[in-house]
This record gives C-alpha cells, structure tokens and sequence, in this order.
C-alpha cells in the first residue's frame, strides 16, 4: 500500500513529459527555418530570420523544458507540489506551445497581426504559471540557497516576460508608444538569458552538481554570491530604461554580471574534476560541455570590449547568442532530461509493478550508445553554428545538422516513454492474469 | 546543545563514500572488492534507516502529531532504497556488471533527492519540533549509528 502522500514525491507523469516531449519539436523547427532561410539568419542580430530562431529556442525548446522540470523539481526542492498541476500543465503547456510558434512565425514573416495573438497565448498561460510557482517557493518551510536562487529566477522570469509582451504589443499594435525600443530589447534579453535561464541553471545545479557525481558542495561564499549579485547586476543594467546611463558604466555593469557567469563555469568545472564518483556519463559530459561554452562566451564577451573592431561586427552578438541559446541552455537541459526521463521512469514505474518483478533500471531506459551519439551530433550542430557565423555558406548545414540533433533527441525521448509503457501494460496483464486465475482456482 | 539530527548529513555522506567504493570496484569487476565494499554500505544504509525509523520519526510524531505526514513519504521512500539494495546485492552475486551500474544509478538518485528532502525539509523540522526530547532522541541514533562498524 502506498501512504497518503502529504509530502508528494512527484506529480503524475503526464506532467513534466507533455513538456519534454514537444520541446525538442521547436529545435527541429529552429534547425529547418534556418537552413530554409540561409546565411541571411544570420546576417544581424536585427534579421527577422534572427529573431525567429531565438525565440523558437528560448521561448519554445528552452521555455517548455524549463516549465516541465520545474513543475517536477519544486516538488524535491520545496517539499511541496504545486496547486493542481495537472490542471496547470493542462492550460500551460498547449497555449505556450501555440504562442511561441505563432512568435516565432510573426517575426518570420514580420505580420505585426500574429504578434497580438502571440503576446496574449503567452501572457496568460506565463502569468498563471508564474503564480502558482511562486507561490509554492515562498509558501514552503524549505530553505536552502537552491530554493532562494529559484526565486530569484522566477521573478526575472516575470521582468522578462513583462518586457517581452511590451516589445511585442509595440510591434502588434504599431503604436506610437515613446518606448525606448532597442533598450528594451538589451534588457529583455539581460533578464531572460543572465537572469531567468542562469538563475535557474545556478540554483538547479547547487543541487545536482553535487548530488549526480558526488562532488564537493559549491562554496557557501560564492553560492550566495552569484543570485545576488546576478540579480544586482540586473538591476543596475535596467536603470538604463529609466534614463541614458554613461556608456562606461553600462560597460562595468555587464563586465560584473559577466565575470559571476564565468565564476559560476569555472567553479562547476572544477567540482566536477573533484568528484568522488568515477564513474562518468552522458549527462556529465552535457554539462561540462555547457560550461566550457559559458566560459567561451564570457572571454568572447570581454574580446569584443576590448577590441571594438571585433565587438562592433554585426555579427557579434549572433556570436554570444549561438554560445548562449544552442550552447549553454540547450546543452544543459539536454543532459538534464537524459537524467531526469529514465529517473521518472523507474520512480512511476515501480509503484505500479509487481514488486517481484522490478522495472527495469535507469540504464535500460534510453541506451547510452543512442545517448552520446546524439550528443556528439548536438556539440557538432553547435560548432557548425559557430563556424557559420565566420563563413555564412555553412548556415544550412549548421541548420540541418541541429535539426537532425533535435529530432534524434524527440527519437530517443519517444523511446524512453515507448519502454515505460511497455512495462506498464506488462504489469497489467500480469495483474489481470493473477485476478483470472485467482477466480478459477 | 547541539541539533539531534547534526549526525544524520555527515552520516549520508558516510553511505555516499562506501556507495562510490562499491560502484568503483564493480565498475573494474574487481568482485571481491565489490562484494565487500557492497556489505559495509549495505550495513551502514541499515542502520540509518534503523535509527531513523525507531528512534527520529516516532520522536517526530509524537512531538508533532503528524503521523502521514512526511516520515510515512521518507519511510516509503527507504521501502524503495531497500528494494534497490536487495537488487544490487544480486547483481554483485550474479558479476552482473552493466546490471550493477545500472542499479547503482537508480539507488543514488532516489538517495540523492531522498537525503536532499531530509536535510533541507525534515531535519529542520524535527529540531524544531523535537523540544526537550531532543538530547536524548540525539544521544540515541549516535548510539545505533555507532553500533556498526564503516
């Protein structure tokens, strides 16, 4: 018998894998549009092709993923569910899958129509989510600098999402808002990318890094160091909308926020080099790739300082958002769901099984050959990016080739829940046979 | 006074060394190795279920009344880490090395976000609620997790 569960273990399946399952469709999307449109994607920052694709990641692939983990993590790392997440997974996700595609399509083709549909399917259902999620982290009696950085996250998930809905409506409804337009934008993007997405990579990671391979704990000095002044750093980079701040001091300010995210990357590699546990795996290498790629992206944030000639290229910031988005997100997570979908397997599995016949183990979920080959396709899309933006004919194979890692990744998610059903039914016809001779004898 | 629970983290980390001497060995098939370091992490994962389970839980429980509460999730989730110790005791008879790893895995992440749960939610819980039991209820887990030796 199972005992009440007042203290949830994990909301039902159904739950974080309706996310899971449909992310990886929109970095296949991200993959196709790009090798459809070609090296014009990538010609500025300002490309609509440019535009699309970010979104298509951020606020399709990375968005869904990250909705999906945290409705099954708050769970450990608040010791609570949150309120009726199924109803909630029900009303998310559907309406953030539509919104973000119709985003993504209305910067593609540059209709200011589908931005009005856009910014309400996505306001609404990230508005509610964002509720209920905050108020599960501040509810708890919990503590920890995990659940303090998740906070964090959670309110520059709002800040971002504010921006966002104001700069689409801009572009939906044509007005002649006095917005400070590509301010806007610098800072949307400062609160999504350096606030949303790296607080919740930090906070998650003060759990796992640890806890995966058996590493020392981050220190205590630096883990509360880094939300801090991440969040600080925010702030300060968002005076600018108030005001014109003195281009020295923008500078400084992103110089600090910068130097915290390489902090972060070289301390979590270096844990990771002193890890009690030898043995490696996938999900490892994700990471460690994923802060080799955030240290990357701080020394090429710090270069295009120090060399203008470099910084000033418009291709530039395309750079930093190839390291960021395809990079260090989409690597992370990557290797976060190799982790995440085996561990919900057993865990709903074995509740429903005989117990004489256990499920079968993490390991036999997804196999590791299929595992790191599509992860070597994912750092090879990743390179092919890269190496685009310095020789534009490679858009379309770079294009392709994160297309391919997407579907490859959908390929082996589809897999991990083909398996979990098999045993489900397995375990069901066992018990019909069990009640059927039960009743002859 | 110190908290009664102040053993239990350092004695999780206790069970995570003997877990990744056992993995190692099994890892390079060294058996004899594994067997025995299986044995002492077996011992040692006992004896906390052993000192949590009759000693801080019912402490817990009466102190605070909630008996379904979380000590019923946390001794449902031992249930779980006891199935998947027995498993692991079987591959390591059977020199079953890919099935070794395997449940391994499964054991230390159950483990992992088990002892997360107790150490952030429930430890502090039960210093807080433990009260004017709490020395004695502390004096008697250091004793049963003292009993066997790692």
């Amino acid at each position: 018998m199972q005992p009440t569960l007042s203290f949830e273990q994990a909301p039902p399946i159904s739950v974080p894998y309706r996310f899971f399952l449909t992310a990886p469709l929109f970095g296949i999307a991200a993959g196709l549009l790009l090798s459809w449109l070609g090296p014009a994607a990538l010609a500025s920052r300002w490309s609509p092709g440019a535009a699309a694709l970010t979104h298509l990641i951020a606020a399709g692939l990375m968005l869904q993923t990250m909705c999906g983990a945290l409705l099954q993590f708050v769970a450990v790392a608040a010791g609570a569910n949150i309120w009726r997440p199924r109803l909630i997974a029900a009303v998310v996700h559907p309406l953030i899958m539509i919104g973000a595609s119709l985003l993504a399509l209305a910067f593609a083709l540059g209709d200011p129509f589908l931005f009005r549909p856009a910014v309400l399917l996505l306001a609404v259902p990230m508005g509610l989510f964002i509720g209920v999620l905050a108020l599960a982290l501040l509810k708890t009696p919990a503590r920890g600098m995990t659940l303090h950085t998740l906070r964090l996250a959670v309110f520059a998930l709002l800040v971002t999402l504010t921006l966002g809905v104001t700069l689409a409506g801009t572009l939906g409804w044509q007005g002649n808002w006095p917005l400070p337009f590509l301010t806007l934008v610098d800072v949307h993007v400062a609160w999504g990318l350096g606030g949303w997405a790296l607080l919740l990579v930090i906070g998650v990671s003060y759990l796992v890094v640890p806890m995966f391979q058996l590493t020392p704990a981050y220190p205590v000095w630096l883990a509360r160091l880094l939300p801090a002044g991440l969040f600080l750093s925010l702030l300060a980079w968002s005076l600018q909308l108030g005001r014109e701040m003195p281009p020295p001091w923008l500078a400084g300010v992103a110089l600090f926020g910068m130097a915290l995210a390489g902090i972060y990357a070289a301390t979590t590699l270096r844990l990771q080099s002193q890890r009690r546990r030898r043995v490696s795996d996938v999900t490892l290498l994700f990471w460690r790739g994923a802060m080799v790629l955030l240290l990357a992206l701080a020394f090429s944030w710090l270069l295009f300082q120090m060399l203008p000639r470099l910084g000033d290229q418009a291709r530039a910031p395309l750079w930093l958002g190839v390291l960021a988005l395809p990079g260090v997100f989409v690597s992370v997570i990557n290797g976060m769901l190799y982790k995440i979908v085996p561990f919900l397997n057993w865990l709903h599995l074995q509740r429903q099984g005989d117990p004489r016949k256990p499920p079968p183990n993490m390991k036999q979920m997804i196999s590791e050959r299929a595992m790191s080959g599509q992860m070597l396709l994912h750092f090879t899309a990743v390179a092919l990016l890269l190496a685009a933006l310095l020789w534009p004919l490679l858009a379309r194979p770079a294009g392709l080739a994160f297309a391919a890692s997407s579907l490859w990744l959908e390929w082996n998610l589809v897999g991990a829940v083909r398996q979990y059903r098999r045993f489900l039914e397995r375990a069901l016809r066992d018990r019909i046979d069990a009640a059927g001779s039960g009743r002859e004898s | 006074m110190s908290a009664p629970t102040k053993i239990l983290p350092d004695h999780h980390k206790h069970c995570d060394d003997l877990f990744v001497a056992a993995e190692d060995a099994a890892a390079r098939a060294d058996w004899a190795a594994a067997t025995a370091a299986f044995d002492r992490f077996r011992a040692q994962m006992d004896a906390h279920f052993e000192a949590e389970e009759t000693v801080l839980f019912p402490g817990f429980e009466a102190a605070t009344g909630m008996s379904d509460g979380p000590t019923q999730m946390m001794r449902f989730e031992h249930e779980q880490m006891r199935t998947l110790l027995a498993q692991l005791a079987q591959t390591c008879a059977a020199r079953d090395r890919d099935g070794y790893a395997g449940v391994a895995e499964t054991l230390l992440m159950l483990l992992q976000q088990h002892n997360m749960k107790e150490e952030n939610i429930l430890y502090p819980m039960c210093d807080q609620a433990l009260g004017p039991n709490a020395e004695q209820i502390g004096a008697e887990m250091s004793a049963l997790l003292g009993r066997v030796d790692g």
